[in-house]
């Protein structure tokens, strides 16, 4: 959580956030999805939310879109506490809450036309027939369709096209804040541009605000303004993503941007011998110790602390990093590659 | 294009489109039809007796003859059918009525609730039906309705059995989670979204189930449990046909005939619904064409030449051509990378390599040198020797090369016992060795686990260790990291790195991630539409392509250099991969290409770029000297509505 004093509300504000799956006492002894996440996103704003499969990234995309109920904390939506709102309260919020996921091809019902796709959603705020059907089609070219998209099915539309489409459906009710999950990562290269373009082109004239959930840190670093770097459901790093991605301060954020491998062979080389002197252990199926960093286990500067002691969010610099060694990050660690 | 896929869309219901289909709606609907109206047009009435003309045949008088008291059987035959089929579908009914709503609330609530639902439908159906429904006619009488109700009843447990999976399935879609999202009650989404999802699979129940109820009705009629006499049901006309057998054989037919025919009728009609089945048709591999070219003639600077692909074309049988004339070399101990979006061919020209490509798709020219060795269409026996041993290949999934009933142990050990002809114990040692080998520490464990013990890095590194169980000298790997994390796809990577250098092989990896290929590979050969449209060394190519695709590929790259400052917007390829079959002349690029003019369309060679590579753009000397650039896309130009149709 920023502490900036601001007039308006953060569009997007998400405290001490815990989601465990299933009840019961065996759910309590597996560590839960989500553990303890603070972040806010101002209107206008893109947060990128990073992190590898079983980080729990799309756990809080979920959570905030009321598909899952969150076990702890507290998440508001323009200053409204949103967390037990049931998904029919949520329908007046809905206006200014969308989603966009990932599959573009399992996310819209191949068996209806993509108008009705989306006045099915229009009729829920009342808005009907031709009403619907004229503001389907504003939407359908705002996202640079042919307004006859409307009459097709989506068997009919190319990958990109179809993510298209689940924007438009998104941006049909007019709404201020898009969780987008993985929203390029089905895509192929050059349509993942054009996607990433687009979302970037609607947030600059509808001021949009983004929860934009990535594996990827090259993606997350074109759309985002600030990035929060997630590990096993724990926030590891946050700040603005310019920081976080070029002068990464916790030791896993250092492996995540080196691992990133860039289409300059030259420029990979360093990056190479770069990400192979920093000795990352590998990722092991095993939970981590609860009691301390759930990256100790992988950590080469891992000590006995930080086994036993889970290190909190500190501020350094300019991002928030949870390590108790992030001073070393950047200074004597990692070693320069011989 | 638009139009054809529209004019596809036919108004006729698929189940329509089969004389199953036909015939089972038009029986039902006539023998329906023709029951509740038999009243009106019947010759006889069914109660009317002719004792004179008693078990008689068919006659000009009594069109089907007549039974014991001389009753008209083509009356009573027709008459007869309407309790059946009413009756049968009010079970169906009660059936899907109780049925559904649980299935429905079982999978969106899941957990105990579909616990308690499928204990409940299990309890009724371990109940013995005949049992029950005999019972339920001692209490209420030869009342067909009630009774069939109850068996209603009885056959929901089974429909939930049968239905529970298909719901919970469909309501995996996204698309249910937009509309939850959207605010979109839950009997909405039902009603919306997963019950229309469901729609085959019920029709397809509901005709076989009602197919069902057509016999019991007429079977509980057989035992005496029918309407009463002297009203017709086919059951009891039975019946009486068979205790009359030796009198009149014919009398049998009519009602025999009706009831098979309405019971075919119903489930020839499940059949068509079911539609045809997902499985395509096997096609036995036919005798590969020989393919016209000399393996001789590959001389050409033969400096340790592993394989030599020359010209290498790939079509459907009777359809579209997938890769058209493409041609590479690759070394031994180098590592190429073959680049393109999804659609380019990329995965067929790695396949081809294998003899490995899907039923009814082949090399249709073209030659593959493998070691001195024509190894193009090579019938299965001869492939067969091949792959393995010489070029084995690792896949996207790695949970899909691995067998998930088998331990890593017996995955390993049996091709090292195939392709080494080492005993148990001795296979048994090059397994952990070649698990080491792979950079697993605990080679011990890994060995006695199951697939799905084990996390997605891991995996890969056992189907790596897989594939090198038969000592191959070239491995094609698949986008072999695209499935992992970053990290893991790092230390895969790496692996790759130090297994060339340590075995001296060959790889050729297939990808579609500009950064991976340039981590590993010496040399490049980017695709597009089916064609190499550039090819050199990775530094040469990626550093300063030729051709327009690549630049754009390049541009179209997030991943900019630490220190740069991210681009306001990428560079983007209007448009998408035209499908095969569908390619423009000449260059195929022309229709998204920035510097597309007149001479693109018309047919040309590829020109000779960097120190030994191509590239397949008729304006690159011009591009070259005018340092052509593909731009980035302004701001909002994604915001403009697109020119093309889709």
């Amino acid at each position: 959580m920023t502490t900036t004093v601001q007039s308006n509300p953060p569009a997007i504000e998400v405290h001490d956030l815990v989601v465990r799956y299933g009840g019961g006492r065996r759910a309590m002894k597996t560590p839960p999805a989500v553990d303890g996440v603070c972040f806010d996103i101002a209107p206008g704003e893109t947060l990128g939310l990073v992190g590898e499969s079983g980080s729990g990234k799309s756990t809080i995309g979920k959570a905030l879109l009321g598909l899952q109920p969150p076990t702890e904390g507290t998440i508001w939506l323009h200053g409204k506490d949103v967390t037990t709102a049931s998904l029919k309260e949520r329908r007046t919020l809905a206006s200014e809450l969308r989603v966009v996921f990932q599959d573009p091809y399992s996310s819209l019902n191949p068996a209806r036309r993509i108008g009705q796709t989306l006045a099915e959603s229009l009729r829920l705020i009342g808005i009907k027939g031709d009403a619907a059907r004229a503001r389907a089609i504003t939407t359908l070219e705002s996202v640079g369709l042919p307004s006859d998209s409307i009459d097709r099915f989506p068997s009919q539309f190319s990958g990109g096209q179809r993510q298209r489409i689940a924007i438009a459906r998104a941006l049909v009710r007019d709404p201020n804040v898009l969780v987008l999950d993985e929203p390029v990562s089905a895509l192929d290269l050059s349509t993942q541009a054009q996607v990433l373009n687009l979302l970037a082109d609607l947030r600059d004239e509808h001021k949009l605000a983004y929860l934009f959930i990535a594996h990827d840190l090259g993606v997350v670093r074109f759309l985002a303004h600030r990035v929060v770097v997630l590990y096993r459901g724990q926030v590891m790093e946050s700040g603005p993503v310019e920081d976080v991605t070029s002068r990464p301060r916790h030791p896993y954020s250092v492996a995540l941007t080196a691992a990133a491998p860039v289409p300059r062979p030259a420029e990979q080389i360093d990056r190479r011998a770069h990400r192979e002197a920093l000795s990352v252990g590998s990722a092991s199926t095993a939970p981590p110790d609860p009691k301390g960093c759930p990256f100790a286990s992988r950590c080469p500067l891992a000590d006995g602390q930080c086994h036993a002691e889970r290190p909190m969010l500190r501020l350094i610099g300019g991002q928030r990093v949870a390590c108790h060694h992030a001073e070393q990050v950047g200074v004597t660690w990692p070693p320069p590659p011989n | 294009m638009s139009s054809i896929r529209q004019a596809k869309h036919q108004r006729i219901p698929a189940f329509l489109r089969s004389w199953g289909g036909v015939f089972g709606a038009g029986w039902l609907i006539f023998m329906f039809l023709a029951s509740i109206t038999a009243r009106w047009w019947r010759p006889y009435d069914v109660a009317e007796q002719d004792l004179i003309a008693r078990l008689q045949g068919p006659s000009s008088e009594y069109w089907l003859g007549t039974d014991a008291v001389g009753r008209d059987l083509f009356s009573r035959v027709f008459t007869a059918g309407a309790l059946p089929l009413q009756a049968s579908a009010v079970m169906v009914l009660v059936a899907f009525g109780i049925g559904l709503p649980l299935i429905l609330i079982a999978a969106e609530r899941g957990g105990r609730v579909e616990e308690a639902i499928g204990r409940f439908a299990e309890t009724i159906m371990s109940l013995p039906s005949t049992v029950i429904l005999l019972a339920a006619i001692g209490a209420i009488g030869n009342r067909i309705y009630p009774v069939m109700m109850i068996f209603g009843l009885l056959v929901s447990a089974a429909l939930y059995r049968i239905l529970i999976g298909v719901a919970k399935s469909s309501r995996q879609h996204l698309y249910i989670d937009a509309a939850r999202v959207d605010g979109m009650g839950s009997i909405r989404v039902n009603l919306a979204h997963v019950l229309p999802s469901m729609a085959r699979p019920i029709a397809v129940q509901a005709a076989i189930v009602y197919a069902i109820g057509l016999l019991i009705i007429n079977g509980l009629a057989f035992l005496g449990f029918g309407p009463g006499e002297p009203q017709p049901s086919w059951g009891f006309m039975i019946k009486d046909a068979s205790d009359n057998i030796f009198n009149s054989p014919w009398m049998m037919v009519p009602p025999g005939v009706a009831l098979s025919l309405t019971v075919m009728a119903a489930n020839a009609l499940a059949d068509a619904l079911a539609g045809p089945l997902g499985i395509p048709e096997y096609t036995p591999p036919k005798r590969r064409r020989t393919i016209s070219a000399s393996p001789a003639q590959q001389s050409e600077g033969t400096d340790n030449l592993a394989l030599s692909v020359r010209d290498l074309s790939v079509v459907v049988e009777g359809g579209p051509t997938l890769v058209s004339g493409i041609s590479f070399d690759l070394r031994q101990g180098e590592v190429m990378g073959l680049v393109g979006e999804s659609g380019c061919g990329k995965t067929m020209t790695a396949r081809s390599l294998l003899g490995l490509l899907p039923a009814g798709v082949e090399v249709s020219s073209g030659s593959i040198i493998w070691q001195g060795r024509q190894i193009a269409g090579l019938p299965e026996r001869d492939a067969i020797k091949i792959r393995g041993r010489e070029i084995a290949m690792i896949s996207q999934e790695p949970m899909v090369a691995l067998d998930p009933l088998f331990s890593v142990k017996s995955q390993l050990t049996r091709p090292l016992r195939r392709f080494r002809g080492v005993g148990r114990r001795e296979a048994r040692r090059i397994a952990l060795e070649l698990l080491r080998q792979v950079g697993i520490v605990d080679a011990e464990r890994v060995l006695r686990c199951y697939p799905h013990q084990l996390s997605g890095g891991m995996a890969q590194r056992v189907a790596i260790a897989l594939a090198l169980t038969g000592s191959p000298k070239l491995l094609i790997a698949d986008e072999p990291t695209t499935a992992l994390d970053v990290t893991v796809q790092a230390e895969i990577l790496s692996l790759l790195r130090a297994l060339v250098a340590e075995t001296g092989m060959s790889v050729l990896l297939v990808s579609h991630d500009l950064g991976v290929v340039a981590d590993i590979c010496d040399r490049i050969a980017v695709m597009y539409s089916g064609q190499v449209v550039e090819a050199g060394t990775v530094a040469e190519v990626l550093e300063d392509p030729y051709h327009p695709y690549t630049m754009a590929l390049l541009g179209a790259n997030p991943h900019v250099a630490d220190d740069a400052p991210e681009p306001e917007r990428l560079a983007a390829i209007s448009g998408s991969v035209p499908p095969p079959g569908n390619w423009p002349e000449g260059c195929r690029f022309a229709d998204r290409c920035q510097f597309a003019a007149s001479e693109c369309s018309v047919a040309f060679e590829p020109e000779p770029a960097h120190v030994d590579g191509m590239s397949l753009c008729i304006r690159t000397g011009e591009l070259r000297r005018t340092g052509a650039q593909w731009a980035p896309e302004h701001r909002g130009a994604e915001l403009a509505v697109e020119s093309e149709a889709p």
